[in-house]
C-alpha cells in the first residue's frame, strides 16, 4: 500500500513535513517574499480606497444631495470607482498574492524571477490607478466591469502578460510528481482570465460588435471574471488552507476532480442570465439559464468536499483566524452560488432581474466567499513571509465580526429589500415613486452594514501595518490565535 | 490527474465551447443586422440618431446614468414594463442596431428610459428634473445633475432654454437675482437631446406582440 499511502501524502498538503521539508518551505516562503509583499500591500491600499467609494455611494442613494454638487463624485462614476477599485485593485491583486505563494508551495519550488512580479505588480497598480481616475474624470466606457478607459487597460495586459510567462516557468520547474487540485484551479484562472479579457476588450471597445452582440459579450465576461478567475483562486485557497490548518486530508479526491470539471463546462454559460427577458436571442439565454442549474452539481460537490472535511474539526474554529475566515467563506460559496442557480430561473428572474438583490447577491459571492477567503490566507502567508506574528489577536478579532456580521447584515438585507422592490415593480398598481421609497429603509441599512465592514478593514490594516514594523523575533513564536487550545496533557 | 497537458486542454476547451457558443455564433447569426426598409414608408428604420444626441450618448456614459435605468423593453407578461407604459412592445435587437456602444443596463433603481423620448417629451421637464429631480419627482433618489447648468447675468436676450424654477425654490436657493438666468451647458443640451431620442416607436415585424396560436379543433 505504499503508492497509496504517498499518494494521500501528496494530495493532502496538511501532511505534517519533516524537518528537511521545513526549512525547504521555508526557503520557498522566503523566494515569495517581495512579489507577495508587494501585491498584497497594493491590495489592502485598494482596499480602503474601494470601501471610501463604496460608503459615498451607498450614502448617496438614500440621501442624493450628499456630496451632490461634486461632477466627479456623482453616484454613476462613485459607485463605479468603488467597482473597479475593489474588483481590480482589492481582488485581483489580493487573488495574485494568494496565487503565486499557493503555486510556489503546492510545486515545491522556489519562486523563480520574483523581479518579474514585482515589476508587473507596477504596471497592474499603474494601470488600475489610470483606470480609476479616469472613470471618475469622465471617461468611463460605461461597460459593466469593464469601464476603466481605453488608455489604462494596455497596461493591465502588460502586467499579465509578465504573470502568465512567470506562472509558466514556475509550473515547469515543478518538483511534485502530483498536481494538487488547488493548483488546476490556479492554471485554469491564470489561463482563463487573459481569454475573457482580451476578447472583451476587441469586441466591446476596439472593434465593437453591433447592437446587443454587445450585450452579450458583457455578460459573458462579466460572469466568468466571478466563475472563472475569483471563483478559482478561492476554491484553490479553500482546498489548501482547509486541510492545511486541520491536518487532514481533503475529504474525497473524486469529488474535487468532478467539482473542478463541472464548474469548467457549465459555469462559462452560465453569463447570459443577466440578460434573461433582453432583446438576444431566446435559444442563448435557454443554453445559460440551464447552464445556471446545472451550476448546483460543482457546488454542491464542491460543497460536500469543504464541509465533510470539517465534519469533526469543529473547535479549531475556536482557535484558528485563517479556518474561521476561510470556512465562513466555504459556506457562502455554497449558499451564494445555490441562490445564483434560483436566481437564473425564469419565474425568479422576473422578480429579482434589475432590483437591488443583484447588488446583494453580487457582494456575497465577491465578498462573503471570495474576500473573506482571502483575508484567512493573508493570516496564514503573511507570518510565514515575513517570520513574525500577527501583533494583535483582538484586532483579527475585530476584523472577523466586524465583517462577518457586516456582510452577511449587507446581502440579507438587500435580498430582502431587493425581493419586495420587484415584486411591488411587477405591480403595475403601484406608483414607481412608491417602490422606490419603499426601498429606502434596506438601503439606510446597507450604509450601517457598510460602515461595520469598515471598522473590520481598519483593523486589518493596522494589525498589517503594525506587524510590517515589529521587530523581528529572535527564537520560535506561536502562531497568534484567537484562544490557545488547552494543552494536550503528556501521556 | 496528474497530466499537465491534458489538464490544459481540458481548460482550454472549457472556455472554448462557451466562446464559441455565445460570442462567436451569436456574432454569425445577427452580428450583421441591418436596419428594416418599409417600402410603403420609402425609409429605413431604426432612425440614425442625430449629431448632438450621439454626443448626448456620450454623457449618459460618462456620468454612468446605466447603472441605474436599463434601456430594454421585456415582452407583456414578463415582468411589468409595458403596464408601467415604459414602451408600447418589447425591445428587439433591430431597435439597437445604430448604437455604438449598447446599454441596456441591469439596474431599475430609477425607471427603464428606452422609450423615454416618447412618454417625456418636453426638454424643459428634463432639464428641471436633471437640475434638481426633487422639482418633478418629489421623494426621487436621483442624483442632482447640478454641475451640467450655468447661473449667469443675461447677456442680450435671455436664452431659449433657461429654466423657470417655481418662484419659492428659486428664492430658497438664492436662484432669484434680478437679471441672472440659469441655463443648461451644452453637454446638458446633448444629454437632453440623446434622452429625447429614445423612443421605439416602430413596429418591425419581428416585434409584434407574441399571440399563441390556438391548437387546431382546440375547443373554445
Amino acid at each position: 500500500m505504499a503508492s497509496a499511502s504517498s499518494l494521500a501524502a501528496s494530495l493532502n498538503p496538511g501532511t505534517p513535513p519533516d524537518t528537511g521539508s521545513r526549512a525547504e518551505l521555508s526557503e520557498i516562503d522566503a523566494s515569495a517574499r517581495w512579489p507577495v509583499i508587494v501585491f498584497l500591500l497594493s491590495a489592502l491600499a485598494w482596499l480602503l480606497i474601494g470601501t471610501v467609494f463604496a460608503i459615498i455611494s451607498s450614502i448617496k442613494l438614500h440621501t442624493p444631495e450628499f456630496l451632490g454638487g461634486y461632477e466627479w463624485l456623482t453616484f454613476g462614476r462613485a459607485r463605479t470607482a468603488h467597482l473597479n477599485a475593489v474588483v481590480y485593485g482589492w481582488s485581483t491583486n489580493i487573488a495574485f498574492a494568494v496565487a503565486f505563494w499557493l503555486m510556489a508551495r503546492l510545486s515545491r519550488a522556489r519562486l523563480r524571477h520574483a523581479g518579474l512580479l514585482v515589476i508587473a505588480a507596477c504596471f497592474w497598480n499603474l494601470g488600475v490607478t489610470l483606470g480609476v481616475i479616469g472613470i471618475l474624470a469622465g471617461d468611463s466606457t460605461s461597460i459593466e466591469w469593464l469601464e476603466m478607459p481605453p488608455y489604462a487597460t494596455p497596461l493591465l495586459f502588460v502586467a499579465y502578460a509578465l504573470v502568465g510567462v512567470w506562472a509558466v516557468i514556475t509550473f515547469r520547474f515543478r518538483r511534485t510528481e502530483h498536481i494538487y487540485v488547488s493548483q488546476w484551479y490556479l492554471l485554469a484562472a491564470l489561463f482563463w482570465f487573459p481569454w475573457l479579457y482580451s476578447i472583451a476588450q476587441i469586441m466591446l471597445i476596439f472593434e465593437p460588435a453591433r447592437g446587443t452582440v454587445q450585450a452579450l459579450v458583457n455578460w459573458w465576461f462579466a460572469h466568468n471574471v466571478l466563475g472563472l478567475w475569483f471563483t478559482p483562486i478561492g476554491l484553490a485557497a479553500a482546498y489548501y488552507f482547509i486541510p492545511k490548518v486541520l491536518g487532514k486530508p481533503i475529504h474525497s479526491y473524486y469529488l474535487s476532480v468532478l467539482g473542478f470539471w463541472s464548474l469548467a463546462i457549465f459555469y462559462n454559460w452560465a453569463g447570459v442570465h443577466h440578460l434573461i427577458g433582453g432583446p438576444v436571442p431566446a435559444w442563448v439565454i435557454s443554453a445559460g439559464v440551464a447552464a445556471s442549474l446545472m451550476m448546483v452539481i460543482p457546488v454542491v460537490v464542491t460543497g460536500i468536499n469543504h464541509h465533510l472535511t470539517m465534519v469533526g474539526s469543529f473547535g479549531a474554529l475556536r482557535y484558528s483566524p485563517t479556518l474561521r475566515f476561510v470556512v465562513f467563506g466555504a459556506v457562502n460559496y455554497t449558499l451564494v452560488s445555490l441562490t445564483g442557480s434560483a436566481m437564473a430561473i425564469r419565474s425568479v428572474n422576473e422578480i429579482t432581474h434589475f432590483t437591488h438583490f443583484t447588488v446583494g447577491h453580487a457582494h456575497q459571492g465577491m465578498y462573503a466567499f471570495f474576500t473573506m477567503v482571502m483575508f484567512g490566507s493573508v493570516y496564514y502567508i503573511l507570518p510565514r513571509i515575513l517570520l513574525k506574528e500577527w501583533p494583535s489577536a483582538s484586532l483579527i478579532r475585530t476584523h472577523f465580526w466586524a465583517v462577518a456580521i457586516g456582510v452577511t447584515l449587507y446581502w440579507v438585507d438587500l435580498e430582502i429589500g431587493g425581493w419586495i422592490q420587484g415584486l411591488q415593480m411587477n405591480n403595475p398598481g403601484i406608483p414607481f415613486i412608491e417602490v422606490v421609497r419603499n426601498t429606502m429603509p434596506y438601503l439606510f441599512v446597507r450604509s450601517l452594514a457598510g460602515i461595520l465592514m469598515t471598522i473590520g478593514h481598519v483593523a486589518f490594516a493596522v494589525n498589517i501595518v503594525w506587524m510590517l514594523g515589529a521587530r523581528r523575533p529572535a527564537g520560535a513564536t506561536a502562531p497568534t490565535l484567537f484562544h490557545n487550545p488547552p494543552a494536550v496533557p503528556a501521556r | 490527474m496528474n497530466r499537465g497537458p491534458l489538464i490544459f486542454l481540458g481548460i482550454f476547451l472549457a472556455l472554448a465551447f462557451s466562446w464559441t457558443g455565445i460570442v462567436l455564433t451569436n456574432q454569425i447569426q445577427y452580428g450583421r443586422l441591418t436596419p428594416f426598409y418599409d417600402q410603403n414608408e420609402g425609409k429605413t428604420f431604426p432612425d440614425k440618431p442625430s449629431g448632438l444626441a450621439e454626443r448626448g450618448r456620450l454623457v449618459y456614459q460618462d456620468l454612468g446614468c446605466l447603472y441605474c435605468h436599463s434601456q430594454q423593453v421585456r415582452r407583456p407578461g414578463f415582468g411589468a414594463d409595458t403596464e408601467r407604459g415604459w414602451g408600447d412592445r418589447q425591445s428587439v435587437a433591430r431597435d439597437y442596431v445604430y448604437e455604438k456602444r449598447v446599454f441596456l443596463g441591469t439596474m431599475r433603481t430609477g425607471p427603464d428610459l428606452r422609450n423615454i423620448g416618447a412618454r417625456q417629451p418636453s426638454a424643459d421637464w428634463h432639464y428641471l428634473h436633471l437640475y434638481d429631480p426633487q422639482l418633478t419627482s418629489p421623494g426621487s433618489i436621483m442624483a442632482p445633475f447640478r454641475f451640467l447648468f450655468e447661473y449667469h447675468r443675461v447677456v442680450g436676450e435671455r436664452s431659449p432654454r433657461a429654466l423657470t424654477l417655481p418662484a419659492d425654490y428659486a428664492k430658497q436657493h438664492g436662484l432669484d437675482r434680478p437679471g441672472y438666468e440659469l441655463v443648461p451647458t451644452p453637454r446638458a443640451e446633448a444629454l437632453v437631446a440623446y434622452l429625447l431620442s429614445l423612443k421605439d416607436t416602430y413596429e418591425y415585424p419581428e416585434a409584434k406582440p407574441y399571440v399563441p396560436r390556438r391548437p387546431e379543433g382546440a375547443a373554445r
